[in-house]
């Protein structure tokens, strides 16, 4: 990983929810790094914290319900108990968020063009006027054609993957240097999917931000993402470049994710193999490694550290797992690899 | 897999060994120029069909004895109501739907009764198909009990047994669905829809609402469901990498026609219809790269940066609307290939010239079917 | 929209239609024959006959029907005066047409169906809102009790109550009174006072719920949530996105509320006193005038319909998504 300059640094980032049933912790000592430029990719499953945690580096949980703690630092700026105002002036400005549903996450109400608009004349103090011309010109960017005319439709009048771009010019219209996209094109059809995924890296070539791209989808992960994060339980349980993340993967539950998954050049005769279980309980998370209740190397460790002994994630590539790291890929080699041929 | 042709040479499941050794299993269900249409309302000052979206636009597809038929396409194709169509959960605007020899396309709801227990559905959404106020026994049970069907040994038992063989503990007999998690819903979803022995199973993208490691959990089963009981499938889902995973044969749909229809080694590796290569090509792929093939403890060699992407096919723009479906060819107004012929002359769903048996394009231009996986 | 407008109108004509269907057969079929009435103690067979001609109740029901109908567009003549159009009838108990009787009624009660609406939209809502800024604080919770406890009240009960708390033995309101709007409008307003914080008391707790609870699922929307992540203020994102967004189903209920403001505003002008279309209806009761009760009857209804297109025009007026269907 480059770790020369992280831009945005999160450092046991905790969040932690009061609910009737207890303190769900739904992200709990979570740490990593983005730099300029950069994609880094967070993948898990639903209940992994990929959301929650990226909400909250923009201040985003409501400060009744929401408990949040850890370090967070933007080009330098710390945002962890950052005032409301000053996180105002960075949300959709220093920093920008895509969301997953392009047709929920739009204002019915409102013109694409004032929703777009909205952000910069508030960041830029841009008049009206300017503030319009801004968003045809950032339509025109993702792509809308005739942006001039588009510019007074409302969200209702566009198709899905013309909605995700009318969201990618929104987030982009002041400049941000970070954009956060949490899922977005898991509502679209492949070939929208696509398209969307061409247009996020192009513009990052253009605008050179740094991108957290959180998806469930590890072909998503290997299109787009630089380096790699993957969570588990609210927990990153591994990290690295997309390439040393897919082709080498450390932790059993980045094997389980690539056994599991069909793909188009696997051979259909073989099975999947699947995760057993289901994903802890936020709740009452297990007192050990989380994933060691579905973990099929539980023995290879011994000793029961597993079920008592929370393993750390080391500083830069490596797997929050206690198999060797000697041992982590003799076992990817021998039993995993074979199954992924 | 190392090519194609070595994976067919050496029949290793039921599947292969029954295509291999060339006996066509008989129809179970045949379905010719299938229509639905669903009018538009509108008009001033009373309200009147103005228009109608057309799903289903004349469809013509045999689904097999035993056979998992695969039907992919995007949202909007019209995939799921041709589902609901050969389920009978809809009656078609046109066309006809022979379930083994008889003609099921406007039956009558005594003429379907005995037809409802051999043809089952499974739905996407676990949460919602299921009736939070029943018992899971007596949601697996209740196909039983409409039937009359009282198998040996009890009702009871046969649920129990249904439990098992979907890997649910029977002893959970008495439990309600919230009390299992999404994969251990859909599982509930196929121990009722085998309850009466099904001859086909309509799955409509059983698996999409699941996590990865859950979803794998379920295809396995249905596979394994698929295998062991001999049950046609009518699998639809829009992952093209879940459909190879579980069809023989796959369809692929486009604005309510099928484009191209084949055996999996024919879609997936020889796609005639430039549709089929751009949703194939579209699709993110988990490229291993060239580290699988690298010694194994390759660990700190592992190059740091990604691979160069993979050449793909962008197509531009949406799916027309259904209700409006461009003249000729579906798919010429976003065809790169296409030309004035396509506009006039609409392309026959057909075995063209280079395809292998039973392999059928509807395109005027089609791609040159080279090997495209491997 | 204009089409939108035309075709609801179209169907409210169909509505109005069936309304005054039933209600005409409701009224005639009943026993009690209003001639016998009218023509008094010493009423021989002969006597009832004139009557009954007068009244115009000799025909069959059917043809009365058609003759009434007709009569609204081209007014009718009775053997003891004219109708104008449009003719609801003619009372026999006053000798007036039905509508010039309630049009004189009708600012009564307009007014303090109104100016209750007012008064009841404009502090539910602001209360709703307060709550759902503040919500969890004992500023929420105490708004909350207090509507409930409001929202638990009758009219009739506390229409007395406070005319007897607030009226009678401490002063704090004038006697309510009604006095037209045109002649002096700080007596309309002081006379009216009373009778709309008492008729809007019961509807502002169920719109404080109401606007609490979607303005609190408006907030948990995801276009809010993007809202907030572009960094709009508090406020914005409450006001701009959030109420705007609440809008629909206030309005919603709003109109399906608007039969029992009608109805609510009838019964406060009879707690009151006040001469308006609710007295009129139950003195006709009591006297039996048929064709004014008939007539107050098809005009509330009339009115009711109208209001409920000006609702749905509200519709298209707040979301685009119905505007431009």
């Amino acid at each position: 990983m480059t770790t020369n300059s992280p831009f945005l640094t999160v450092d046991d980032l905790r969040v932690h929810f009061s609910t009737e049933d207890g303190t769900v912790k739904a992200v709990d000592g979570l740490s990593f790094e983005v730099a300029r430029g950069r994609t880094l990719g967070i993948v898990g499953e639903s209940g992994s914290g990929k959301s929650v945690a990226t909400q909250a580096i923009l201040g985003l949980h409501s400060r009744e319900t929401a408990d949040v703690s850890g370090r967070i630092t933007l080009d330098g700026d710390e945002l962890t108990g950052a005032s409301e105002r000053a996180l105002e002036r960075l949300r959709g400005n220093t920093a920008a968020m895509i969301f997953q549903d392009p047709l929920t996450a739009l204002s019915p109400y409102y013109t694409v063009g004032r929703q777009i608009a909205e952000p910069y004349r508030k960041h830029r103090g841009a008049s009206r006027r300017e503030a319009r011309e801004r968003a045809i010109e950032m339509l025109g960017k993702v792509g809308i054609p005739h942006p001039a005319q588009r510019v007074d439709d409302y969200p209702h009048q566009f198709s899905g993957g013309m909605r995700q771009r009318v969201m990618i010019a929104m987030a982009l219209v002041c400049d941000p240097d970070l954009l956060i996209a949490d899922e977005p094109t898991t509502a679209l059809d492949v070939t929208v999917q696509a398209q969307i995924l061409d247009l996020l890296m192009e513009l990052q070539q253009e605008f050179g931000s740094a991108i957290i791209m959180i998806t469930h989808d590890l072909g998503v992960i290997a299109g787009v993402a630089d380096d790699v994060l993957v969570m588990y339980g609210g927990r990153a349980v591994e990290r690295g470049t997309v390439h040393e993340v897919l082709a080498a993967p450390r932790h059993p539950y980045t094997w389980g994710l690539l056994t599991s998954m069909p793909r188009l050049t696997a051979d259909v005769d073989k099975e999947l193999v699947p995760i057993a279980g289901s994903p802890p309980s936020l709740l009452t998370p297990p007192p050990g490694c989380p994933f060691a209740p579905r973990c099929t190397f539980v023995d290879e460790v011994g000793d029961g550290r597993c079920a008592t002994e929370r393993p750390a994630l080391p500083e830069g590539r490596g797997a929050a797992c206690h198999l060797t790291e000697a041992r982590q890929r003799t076992l990817f080699g021998e039993r995993i690899r074979p199954r992924l041929a | 897999m190392t090519t194609a042709s070595t994976a067919h040479e050496g029949p290793t499941g039921p599947e292969e060994a029954a295509g291999a050794a060339g006996e066509t299993p008989p129809a179970l269900m045949t379905v010719e120029g299938l229509t639905k249409y669903f009018p538009i309302k509108g008009g001033f000052p009373f309200q009147r069909t103005v228009g109608a979206v057309k799903a289903v636009d004349g469809l013509d597809l045999v689904v097999r004895e035993g056979e998992s038929f695969g039907l992919v396409g995007e949202s909007g194709c019209g995939k799921s109501t041709t589902g609901r169509l050969l389920a009978r959960l809809l009656e078609p605007t046109g066309g006809t739907l022979t379930y083994r020899g008889r003609d099921i396309s406007h039956a009558g709801r005594k003429e379907l009764a005995p037809i409802r227990s051999e043809i089952q559905m499974i739905f996407q959404d676990p949460y919602s198909s299921l009736n939070p106020r029943q018992t899971v026994g007596s949601i697996v049970g209740a196909p039983l009990e409409i039937n009359g069907v009282n198998p040996p040994g009890g009702r009871e038992a046969r649920v129990r047994e249904l439990m098992d063989t979907v890997g649910l503990n029977p002893e959970h007999y008495n439990r309600f669905p919230h009390e299992f998690s999404g994969g251990q819903r859909q599982r509930i979803g196929v121990a009722r829809a085998l309850a009466l022995e099904p001859r086909l199973i309509i799955a409509d993208e059983p698996v999409s609402a699941l996590d990865v490691s859950i979803q794998a959990q379920v295809i396995n089963l249905l596979r394994r469901v698929q295998r062991e009981h001999g049950i046609a499938f009518l699998f639809i889902a829009h992952d093209l990498a879940v459909v190879r995973h579980f069809s023989q044969r796959i369809a692929v749909m486009y604005l309510g026609k099928i484009v191209e229809v084949g055996d999996r080694r024919a879609i997936y590796e020889r796609p005639r219809h430039p549709y089929t290569h751009a949703l194939l090509s579209a699709v993110p792929e988990v490229d291993l790269g060239p580290a699988m093939a690298e010694d194994r403890d390759a660990g700190e060699d592992t190059p740091k940066e990604r691979p160069p992407r993979r050449e793909r096919i962008r197509l531009e723009g949406d799916v027309p609307s259904p209700s409006a479906p461009p003249s000729g060819c579906r798919f010429r107004t976003r065809c790169w290939k296409a030309q004035d012929r396509c506009a006039t002359e609409e392309p026959p769903l057909v075995r063209i010239e280079g395809n292998e048996e039973g392999h059928m394009t509807a395109c005027h231009f089609p791609e040159a079917g080279t090997v495209l996986l491997e | 929209m204009l089409r939108f407008l035309l075709r609801r109108s179209l169907g409210a004509i169909v509505i109005l239609l069936i309304i005054s269907a039933v209600t005409f057969f409701l009224f005639y079929a009943i026993p009690r024959n209003p001639a016998l009435l009218a023509c008094g103690k010493t009423c021989t067979p002969d006597q009832l006959a004139i009557v009954e001609a007068n009244l115009g109740i000799d025909k069959p029901v059917p043809v009365q029907y058609w003759e009434y109908m007709v009569g609204i567009f081209t007014g009718r003549d009775y053997p003891i005066g004219h109708c104008p159009a449009p003719c609801l009838g003619y009372s026999f108990t006053d000798n007036r047409p039905v509508l010039e009787t309630i049009l004189d009624r009708l600012p009564t009660t307009l007014s303090l169906a109104v100016g209750g609406a007012v008064v009841f939209l404009v502090v539910g809502l602001a209360m709703g809102m307060l709550a759902a800024w503040r919500r969890g604080t004992l500023l929420d919770k105490s708004l909350s009790s207090a509507s409930l406890v409001l929202g638990s009240m009758q009219i009739y009960f506390l229409g007395p109550l406070a005319l007897a708390l607030l009226v009678h033995n401490n002063q704090v309101f004038s006697q309510p009174k009604y006095e037209p709007i045109s002649e002096d409008p700080m007596a309309w307003f002081g006379g009216l006072l009373l009778p709309w914080l008492v008729l809007a008391t019961i509807f502002t707790a169920n719109y404080t719920r109401m606007a609490r609870a979607t303005l609190i699922e408006q907030l948990r929307e995801d276009h809010v949530r993007t809202a907030r992540a572009k960094g709009m203020s508090r406020s914005t994102v409450f006001f701009r996105y959030a109420w705007r967004g609440s809008l629909i189903p206030i309005v919603t209920i709003f109109g399906i509320d608007l039969g029992s403001l009608f109805g609510g505003a009838m019964i406060t002008e009879f707690t009151f006193n006040l001469p308006g279309l609710g007295r009129l209806a139950v003195d006709s009761v009591t006297k039996s005038n048929l064709p004014m009760l008939m007539g107050v009857m098809l005009f509330a209804a009339t009115m009711i319909v109208l209001f409920n297109i000006l609702v749905d025009a509200c519709y298209a007026l707040i979301d685009p998504r119905v505007r431009l269907a």
